[in-house]
């Protein structure tokens, strides 16, 4: 057999059939659920009279537009609620497991399924979410579906796929102290664009991504659909094996044993091909701010807004142009003199422990500018605990930031939590579109470092120089 | 699936790149457990103001657009979530074609799960489509899947590539579920070789029908 990539390799051992003329039939080990994308999939299994094929296949969560308020209160927005009940009823009725509001284990479905062993190496995982990418971090390919699609994997535990190409993004070097994973995602995403990698799945690799805990590898892969990846992953290797190894629903004695020798032999073959391959050198990158409506629209956090004539192409200027319109900002402004009205410390990219000690390591000591709201929203509950062991939470909420419960909260604003018109909030979640948190609303996106330095400073402020108390 | 062939219409040009499914369809919209009725919230923060009203000069609201059911727009058209509220409010809204010179691959999938054509031009293509639809009253494009050919019977043609399999499910309105479980037997065999694993049996009771 020629040499193999990860990525093909997965594939590979996933065609169920490739009958002639049409896509592969691939088999899906582990669907995740939640309430916004799948109403309407359990609505055409009734409509068609089919079951979902394998209901421990299928792990369902309610994450998207659940309060971060007290877990007791009620929900006051009445079609959240009957969102809610739908997916409750959904899993009674089809037998689906669910980690529902008062669940010990609850939490944002890309944090849960790693957090409680779910998500494992090798492994297809779908999900109607495109951060579905984060799972990727375990060496699994894991991609956002549609709706259609869900009802595709409900009924038959396969989805017919048109092969991507693959792209290894290969980093170098160390990342300097105060340059973080989420620095490095975007840093790729200003260098190749928000549609560089459409049509491929990403395999990072080198050094850089060798030295990366299981936390950071998460936030690398979960900002891969920003650049429009079907999907981006890193092969296994111990450091996966480390935070995988007793979780709750991982394999256990020998059967651990046997799959970690599995799970040894998911690694690009040498000499494999890649469709391309990029090389980034770690130790060019800073801490990134983005300053218009995409993700690809970022700079570092020492530089400033870009002139509207460095832009080659006139499309891209028109779109600099809105943007800046949109974001309230003149071309040329450095960003540290950009103010901030609110501050988001949560998110699927940016809400593991890992992110809130780093967070909470700016934030000792200190105090959050009397003009900022900031608020820190665990990823689940099992995060919320830890934090509160290792007493995080006392530091932010001595330091004045809100400490909620978990759920997507503010990254989407489909819950309560929201920016006013023409508030302007530095955010450790993946997109800073026009109005994902707020009609109107300002975002600009951070690693979780540079949010809560922002807070505490009331203007955007380069990390690497933060006297630490 | 509502079969696409050949459709004539109206074409609208958006002229923006990158436009992303939160501008397609926002999030307070993604609350309804319903497939239908999303098509008045289409762009609704590029149509309506904050209070509600129309802003009566975005290209969707102007009248000699009121009639469109073909959209042409910038580059990576439909990129970030993977909502298929997007394709629903599109589709309900009265679009059938999509011109772009390229697609977010969720969204290209979505589209082709319910009948909206999604046609991959390149930016020379896109541009004097864009230009004609703003300067020609009433400009109309027709677009054949059968023949992978677009026109507008003024001087303007192109082809556009489909796969195969995708444009057999579109020409014919499949059920792509259906096609699947024509595979049952292999389905099957692949489920005895790769069983759930004992712990998703185990630990997973306690989850299940409360």
């Amino acid at each position: 057999m020629p040499p193999r990539t990860l990525f093909e390799k997965i594939w590979d051992a996933h065609v169920v059939a490739a009958p002639e003329g049409q896509s592969a039939l691939l088999y899906i080990d582990l669907h995740l659920v939640h309430e916004v994308t799948s109403p309407q999939a359990f609505d055409g299994l009734r409509t068609s009279g089919r079951r979902v094929r394998q209901p421990l296949r299928t792990v369902a969560t309610v994450d998207h537009n659940i309060p971060t308020t007290p877990r007791g209160l009620p929900i006051t927005d009445p079609i959240a609620a009957k969102q809610i009940e739908a997916l409750q009823k959904n899993c009674r009725e089809f037998g689906v497991p669910l980690f529902d509001m008062d669940s010990a284990d609850q939490g944002i479905v890309h944090i849960i399924g790693p957090e409680l062993g779910i998500t494992l190496p090798g492994m297809t995982i779908v999900c109607g979410d495109s951060h579905t990418s984060t799972h990727g971090a375990f060496g699994s390919l894991a991609f956002g579906i549609g709706t259609s699609e869900v009802e595709h994997v409900l009924a038959t535990q396969c989805l017919p796929q048109k092969k991507p190409k693959t792209l290894q993004i290969h980093v170098s070097g160390k990342l300097a102290e105060g340059v973080t994973a989420k620095d490095l995602a975007l840093g790729i995403i200003g260098q190749i664009g928000t549609d560089g990698a459409t049509g491929h799945v990403i395999e990072y690799a080198g050094d850089t991504v060798r030295g990366l805990s299981m936390e950071a590898r998460m936030t690398l892969c979960n900002m891969s659909i920003e650049a429009g990846a079907r999907a981006g992953l890193i092969a296994p290797d111990d450091t996966t094996f480390a935070y995988a190894r007793g979780r709750r629903f991982a394999p256990k004695g020998k059967d651990w044993e046997e799959a970690v020798a599995g799970w040894r032999t998911l690694a690009s073959d040498s000499g494999a091909k890649f469709d391309r391959v990029i090389e980034i050198d770690a130790t060019s990158l800073a801490p990134f701010v983005t300053w218009g409506t995409n993700p690809g629209m970022v700079v570092a956090v020492t530089a400033r807004v870009p002139e509207l004539n460095s832009f080659a192409q006139d499309a891209d200027r028109r779109a600099a142009e809105q943007a800046l319109a949109y974001m309230g900002l003149d071309p040329g402004t450095p960003i540290e003199t950009i103010t901030v009205d609110r501050v988001f410390i949560g998110s699927c990219t940016n809400s593991r422990i890992e992110d809130l000690r780093a967070a909470a390591r700016v934030a000792k000591g200190q105090h959050v500018n009397p003009k900022v709201r900031a608020m820190v929203v665990p990823g689940s509950q099992a995060i919320k605990r830890a934090a509160e062991q290792e007493g995080l939470h006392r530091i932010f909420l001595d330091a004045g930031f809100e400490w909620r419960e978990s759920g997507c909260s503010m990254c989407l604003g489909m819950n309560p939590d929201i920016l006013q018109p023409g508030e302007r909030c530095a955010s450790t979640s993946n997109r800073n579109f026009e109005g994902r948190q707020g009609r109107g609303g300002r975002t600009h996106l951070v690693s979780p470092m540079m949010a809560a330095a922002a807070a505490i400073a009331g203007h955007f402020t380069d990390i690497r120089n933060w006297r630490f108390q | 699936m509502q079969p696409f062939r050949k459709h004539t219409g109206v074409v609208v040009p958006l002229d923006k790149v990158n436009v992303d499914t939160d501008q397609i369809i926002p999030k307070q919209f993604l609350k309804r457990i319903e497939r239908t009725g999303f098509g008045e919230f289409l762009f609704y923060d590029w149509r309506f103001s904050g209070d509600g009203k129309k802003i009566a000069d975005f290209i969707l609201h102007q009248p000699r657009y009121a009639k469109a059911s073909i959209l042409v727009a910038g580059k990576n058209f439909g990129c970030g979530s993977s909502r298929e509220h997007a394709v629903w409010a599109l589709a309900d809204y009265g679009f059938r074609v999509v011109i772009a010179s390229s697609f977010a691959d969720i969204f290209a999938n979505n589209s082709l799960k319910n009948g909206l054509l999604t046609v991959r031009l390149n930016d020379e293509q896109v541009a004097e489509i864009t230009r004609r639809s703003k300067e020609i009253e009433n400009y109309q494009l027709t677009v054949d899947l059968e023949t992978l050919h677009v026109e507008d019977g003024q001087g303007f043609a192109a082809t556009f590539a489909m796969d195969e399999f995708s444009r057999h499910c579109l020409l014919d309105g499949l059920d792509d579920i259906g096609l699947t479980l024509q595979h049952e037997a292999e389905i099957g065999e692949y489920e005895t070789r790769h069983p759930v694993r004992p712990e998703m049996k185990e630990e997973m009771k306690d989850l299940l029908a409360r």
